[in-house]
């Protein structure tokens, strides 16, 4: 039996009970959709989600369909990471999804290949000078633009008080029309065969992965990752306590738009493309990712792990309609439940834990 | 030899044309715990203001520890050794107790700017033996704040201000919102300290509380100090007549 002391004010504390992770329900939540899927496939389409039936292939798993899974959450998934430490310490991003668009056409300007089939590069932007650049060039060229989106974003936020929402809300606007501007609309195509390696095969999910562990350890062992939780917690006594928010909170969203303009990078490459429309909503599917992880809006409270696992259960739903053959229209639809339930379920959560 | 650890000369704090605090002047020996009483409204919370750097003074003086100070904001404040704990927690809700005793003064395993990684097994130990030395029991430290009771948190607030003050606390109403058995823990807290020979200015409503805890009692009454009385020599009627003007004038004392 758990011993029990008494607490202040004679309440009672049992030392035996933990307050369970809020990761462990959104794990058990990613196991009851995956389980879903699975009897759902099995009854209706006679064929099993996440099992390997078949013959010609000796592997327990389908890992066709995990790759995908993970494969096609993993370049939002890079843009929630960042997101994920914004939410944290209790601000927002809306400017990913533009900075996405506009950092691809950018970047992809400088990635072009001199020769296309012989013929010179229809699609070129620039001149010769511009034409088969090492890949160092585009892809600091694009981290470049997520910086200085970031740095205006933060700087706004920090300096002259105006709401988070505001402030990226103007960016995304904004860094959605200078990418439509850049190439007046047209796509930008060809890129030299370094610049298209780095999307090529499973490398965004490993980009994705490694990102993830380096943001889990950042956020929970080093300075940084306390004042995130801290400023989003009480930006007074942070304030107060001698952390300088201003300068922090330029920090995180210089970090939040240099993953959204990697991820920019990963995807013109694996698409071969950059388009002014690339990443529309993307910064929503990144913030839906963070809050169905267990990531509280008022901030404060969150982690990558829950993000990541808030992105595996995006990538299943998406997976797993199209494994039952349903349309996309209920994909979207099942997706917004999702996402309300998910709040919701975390709010009974705060309430029943808070004390009167 | 001087013992006086805060000193004030004519404080005033003049907002527009309300004078809050007019000609202030105070003194704390070491060691010494004062209670500052008055109406609400007398100046008390505008006198630990200007002491903790929070405002700036209009005109006066303060020394502290022997020299004459001017604190342009409460860090500064709190770097000289003034610890202040505030009627609002000035606590983050969803850290644990070690994160919020050192919230901006973390230990670091080695440096690497805003990357620095924390020493969270020193910060967590030392945090174990200022709550030992200060007497606060928190069950399970690694609870993040939001979960602990009212009273718990304030022992939080009262352990960090207690384990990095080397030479003053202030607290302003510590025990305003807690109940019976989280005040007592409170104040036994308040007379550790004393043991130890920490000063403090304490702020309170509360009489009983103030009888019990303090040498030295000042009354602020319409921004103005108009008395200072050893607990010994005053009582309660003493007291109130003071803070409701039945008695009282200019005093000066040294």
């Amino acid at each position: 039996m758990a011993q029990v002391t008494h607490g202040l004010g004679g309440l009672k504390y049992d030392p035996g009970k933990k307050a369970r992770p809020q990761e462990l329900n959104v794990l058990v939540a990613l196991v009851v959709i995956v389980a879903a899927f699975e009897i759902l496939g099995r009854l209706l389409m006679g064929d099993s989600f996440l099992f390997n039936t078949r013959d010609n292939i000796d592997t327990l798993f389908n890992q066709q369909r995990l790759s995908i899974i993970i494969l096609q959450v993993s370049i939002v998934g890079v843009i929630a990471i960042g997101v994920t430490q914004v939410i944290i310490s209790g601000g927002i991003d809306l400017s990913s999804g533009s900075v996405v668009g506009a950092t691809a056409m950018i970047a992809m300007s400088f990635a072009q290949t001199a020769m296309v089939n012989g013929q010179p590069n229809p699609k070129a932007i620039f001149g010769d000078w511009a034409m088969d650049l090492p890949v160092i060039v585009p892809v600091l060229v694009g981290l470049g633009c997520g910086l200085i989106a970031g740095f205006i974003n933060g700087s706004l936020i920090a300096y002259t008080r105006i709401p988070p929402f505001i402030a990226t809300l103007g960016m995304m606007v904004t860094a959605r029309g200078l990418s439509r501007w850049w190439s007046n609309g047209n796509p930008i195509s060809f890129p030299t065969e370094s610049y298209a390696a780095i999307g090529k095969g499973m490398m965004p999910v490993a980009i994705f992965v490694a990102l993830a562990i380096l943001f889990h350890v950042i956020m929970t062992y080093t300075k940084y990752g306390k004042h995130c939780y801290a400023i989003g917690s009480n930006e007074a006594a942070a304030r107060m306590s001698g952390i300088n928010v201003n300068h922090h909170k330029v920090l995180v969203y210089v970090i939040a738009g240099i993953l959204a303009s990697l991820a920019a990078v990963v995807l013109s490459s694996k698409n071969l493309t950059a388009q002014a429309g690339m990443g529309v909503m993307y910064e929503l599917d990144a913030i839906a990712m963070a809050v169905i992880g267990g990531v509280s809006l008022s901030g404060g409270r969150g982690s990558i792990i829950g993000t990541v696992l808030g992105a595996l259960i995006f990538g299943v739903i998406i997976s797993g309609f199209t494994f039952l053959k349903l349309d996309a229209y209920y994909q979207e639809m099942v997706k917004g439940v999702i996402i309300v339930a998910a709040v919701v379920l975390d709010q009974w959560r705060q309430q029943r834990r808070t004390r009167g | 030899m001087n013992d006086i650890i805060l000193e004030t000369r004519g404080l005033t704090k003049r907002y527009g044309g309300v004078h809050a605090l007019e000609d202030a002047n105070f003194i704390l020996r070491k060691g010494e715990h004062v209670a500052v009483v008055g109406d609400n409204g007398a100046g008390k919370s505008t006198f630990v203001r200007q002491v903790t750097g929070v405002e700036q003074r209009t005109s006066g003086q303060i020394f502290f520890d022997g020299q004459e100070v001017s604190h342009s904001g409460p860090l500064e404040a709190r770097e000289a050794g003034i610890e202040t704990v505030f009627q609002t927690l000035a606590l983050a809700d969803d850290l644990d107790v070690p994160s919020n005793l050192y919230l901006g003064r973390e230990l670091f395993k080695f440096r690497l700017g805003p990357f620095s990684w924390l020493d969270r097994k020193t910060m967590r130990e030392r945090t174990l033996e200022a709550l030992k030395t200060t007497a606060v029991k928190i069950p399970n430290v690694d609870n993040p704040i939001r979960n602990m009771s009212g009273g718990q948190r304030q022992c939080v607030a009262i352990a960090r201000a207690a384990a990095f003050a080397s030479k003053l606390i202030i607290m302003d109403e510590p025990t305003a919102a807690l109940g019976v058995q989280e005040t007592a823990q409170v104040e036994n807290i308040i007379r550790g300290l004393k043991e130890r020979g920490v000063p403090m200015i304490l702020i309170s409503h509360n009489l009983r509380q103030v009888f019990d805890l303090v040498d030295r009692i000042v009354v602020f009454r319409r921004g103005r100090i108009v008395a200072s009385l050893n607990r010994d020599e005053t009582d309660g009627n003493d007291i109130v007549s003071y803070i409701t003007g039945v008695k009282g004038g200019e005093v000066s004392y040294a």
